[in-house]
């Protein structure tokens, strides 16, 4: 550390310092950080060179480039199985991934609230790294602005994300048709639940951890095992949960759905939760979880792929697509009656009675 | 999950519905009303519907505490919170989206300003007054019997600690004054009534006030109560029992609901409720008018908590919307698909009434659960037929 001599006199304090305006108005103080901080946990080339933006290779012959942004505003900033910022890149990293496209590099632009503490933004931006390295992807580029105290929520990350697309893989909402299988990767409902039970302090008899994850690893897996043109429809279900990501695909594709209720993976105690709050877990949030939509024929393949990766070994198939002009997504209940599945409207309240 | 997997379990529901259409199958029509909205949302949620014969009615009854609470104590709520900034107003979630006058919501009126708060618990509104001592905390406070003992505690607990800052707008109702409404409709109007063989009798509130209450009441109008839990088998096994009873002609309360409900009810609560409550002499409840008795306010001893007699809100009452059936869907008579603004005008982001608020209100039951049983009607637009059912 010594043998550099960097053009300001005293590092950065990570312990106990907080963010001053100053990290945001363009001057030393936001050099130190971005160099101190930023740079060092993000290193690689293009970030680097500490342009106004990155100069990077085009994608290979024959893929195009998919794009995609997302802001996180997260609260509580830390929640068991991750922060704002693991999630901030796994966010983006899924949406490019359920687009088909392997994900390459991000861009990250910080709003950071005066007086919030650099040890825990140093934890974030560390966190962020480390799921970077995990999913594969550089941050190549980024933005920091200050706002006075009471103006921010502590931290909000923006994350773009660029990422190439293979030639012949084009999933899409619209494109699921009547016969198609519905999949999804794993048990529901607990990055919403795990936010939930964090931010009303909830206390439950065992912890519930998020799921946040990056997903490309898997969708590459699921790709190499089946025709790319098998795969229909990829989404991550996110807010909303599985019950808006479907309704939407229906809407999209002009189809309606079929499910099995009972095909459903919900962990227990997800489950003793959502009873308890009077919660849908089909409505809460995921942050690492995939819903396919794949050609008959290859259901079962698709499936076996996803049970043989680790963020798949739940996987389960849990209905089809079918043709019904109202695009309504169906569900057979438990004891063997129907109910509709719908959009959650506003936010999912806790009942009173 | 065990404990609930038994009374969700597919085989068994199907010989219950095999039982259910067996003792139903005597040619004749029954119509039994669940009281509860948790009930309401029970049948909705599990598509029972599906599993009963079409000739075997549910109605949907008035006992969602959000559903009946009228505009009039929701404006109360929301002139309190807007002109007085150093209220804090909380209450629980669902109260919050409730239309009130001038096209608002609590939920509206804190985008105008006002601080109004969601809380999962009573003991969260006395938190927060701990919390912030410079500020007032008003806890709206709804629901029948269930939710009647915490608020008692709450109560109690603010004036064992002096607390001054925190008070209570109390709108705690009563369970059998709304069924002996339903009854005796209100001036006995009797074109009013609707045609009920026996209802489901309400779980929560029955664990707080036991099965006692609801006997004079099965004798003297000759009407069956089986009190059951949410559950969907416990739900099935009631109306199998509303249907044997009815079959035999008797008419007395059963209690399906032995786990957790006794004759007696819970005596320790019932105490604490009396201790800081009394019965209103007259309540005024959406769709069902003014019932005398059927509420309860703060004893004088605990004035200096009620929020009613600090801030001298005063109670005005207001119409429903026009076009707004939920009056008529509270007392059994109509249903959702009866009413014109369902899921046009009226839809759960953008609720008219109070029934497509809450998912134990009867029309967001309908919408979020079971609006795909309409289609052939809407679709052809003919009118709704008498029996629709609408669980
Ligand atoms: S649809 Fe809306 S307006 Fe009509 S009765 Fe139901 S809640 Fe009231």
């Amino acid at each position: 550390m010594s043998a550099v001599k960097p053009g300001y006199a005293r590092p950065l304090d990570l312990r106990t310092g907080r963010v001053g305006l100053a990290f945001g108005a363009g001057g030393r103080a936001m050099a130190q950080l971005i160099a101190e901080l930023f740079a060092r946990a993000f290193a690689n080339d293009y970030l680097g060179r500490g342009d106004d933006g990155a100069v990077l290779p085009a994608p290979g012959p024959g893929e195009r480039l998919v794009m995609s942004t997302d802001a996180h505003v997260v609260s509580p900033l830390f929640f068991p199985g991750g922060d704002i910022g693991s999630l901030s890149v796994h966010g983006t990293v899924n949406d490019l991934a359920v687009m088909g496209a392997r994900p390459l590099y991000l861009a990250a632009s910080f709003i950071l609230e005066e007086g919030f503490p650099l040890a825990d933004l140093a934890r974030i931006v560390e966190s962020m790294a480390a799921a970077a390295r995990t999913a594969g992807v550089l941050v190549v580029t980024g933005d920091t602005k200050v706002v006075e105290q009471g103006k921010g929520d502590g931290v909000f990350i923006t994350t773009t994300g660029v990422g190439a697309l293979p030639a012949g893989r084009d999933p899409g909402g619209a494109r699921a048709r009547p016969g198609d299988v519905v999949l999804v990767s794993g048990r529901l409902g607990e990055h919403g639940m795990a936010i939930m039970a964090q931010r009303e302090s909830l206390a439950f008899e065992s912890e519930i951890v998020s799921d946040s994850a990056a997903l490309n690893g898997l969708v590459e897996a699921l790709y190499a095992a089946v025709p790319a043109d098998a795969i229909r429809v990829l989404r991550d279900p996110t807010r909303g949960g599985l019950a808006s990501t479907l309704n939407e695909i229906a809407a999209q594709s002009g189809v309606g759905m079929e499910l099995d209720e009972a095909a459903i993976p919900v962990s227990p105690p997800v489950r003793a939760a959502c009873e308890l709050l009077g919660l849908d877990p089909l409505c809460v949030a995921n942050e690492g979880q995939l819903v396919a939509l794949c050609a008959p024929e290859h259901a079962d393949a698709l499936l076996a792929a996803m049970r043989a990766h680790p963020l798949g070994a739940e996987a389960s198939r849990i209905g089809t697509a079918t043709s019904d002009p109202q695009h309504f997504v169906q569900i057979r209940t438990g004891v063997g009656g129907w109910r509709m599945v719908d959009w959650l409207s506003g936010e999912q309240l806790p009942r009173i009675c | 999950m065990k404990y609930i997997d038994e009374f969700r379990d597919q085989a068994l529901a199907a010989g219950l519905a095999r039982a259910i259409a067996h003792e139903a199958g005597t040619g004749r029509d029954y119509a039994f009303m669940e009281f509860c909205g948790g009930h309401t949302h029970t049948l909705s949620r599990y598509g029972i519907a599906d599993l009963l014969p079409p000739t075997l009615r549910m109605i949907h009854g008035p006992g969602c505490p959000v559903c009946v609470l009228p505009i009039g104590r929701v404006d109360m709520a929301i002139r309190l919170a807007l002109s007085r900034p150093e209220v804090i107003l909380c209450t629980y979630g669902d109260c919050l989206r409730v239309p009130a006058s001038d096209g608002l919501s609590l939920l509206k009126a804190k985008a105008h300003g006002a601080d109004v708060r969601m809380v999962y618990s009573t003991a969260d509104a006395l938190a927060l007054a701990r919390r912030e001592p410079g500020r007032e905390v008003v806890f709206f406070a709804i629901g029948f019997e269930t939710t009647t003992p915490p608020t008692a505690l709450v109560l109690r607990e603010a004036a064992r600690q002096g607390l001054a800052n925190f008070s209570v707008i109390c709108n705690h109702v009563l369970t059998p004054a709304a069924i002996a409404a339903i009854l005796e409709p209100p001036g006995g109007n009797a074109p009013q009534a609707v045609q009920i063989d026996g209802f489901v009798g309400p779980a929560h509130v029955s664990t707080v006030i036991g099965s006692r209450p609801y006997e004079a009441f099965a004798s003297t109008h000759r009407k069956p109560v089986v009190i059951a839990g949410f559950e969907p088998l416990d739900v099935m096994q009631a109306i199998l029992m509303l249907l044997r009873q009815v079959n035999t002609g008797r008419a007395v309360v059963e209690n399906e609901f032995t786990r957790a409900v006794t004759r007696d009810g819970n005596l320790k609560a019932q105490a604490l409720v009396a201790e800081v409550f009394e019965p209103r002499p007259g309540f005024e409840w959406r769709g069902l008018g003014t019932l005398p008795d059927s509420a309860l306010r703060i004893r004088v001893a605990f004035t200096a908590w009620d929020a009613e007699a600090k801030f001298d809100l005063g109670y005005t009452p207001v119409p429903d919307n026009k076009a707004c059936e939920c009056g008529a869907i509270l007392r059994g008579v109509k249903s959702p698909i009866d009413c014109k603004l369902f899921g046009t005008v009226c839809t759960p982001e953008t609720p008219m009434g109070s029934c497509m608020v809450s998912s134990e209100g009867a029309c967001a039951a309908h919408y979020t659960y079971g609006r795909f049983r309409d289609l052939p009607l809407r679709a052809s637009d003919t009118a709704t037929p008498a029996n629709q059912d609408t669980a």
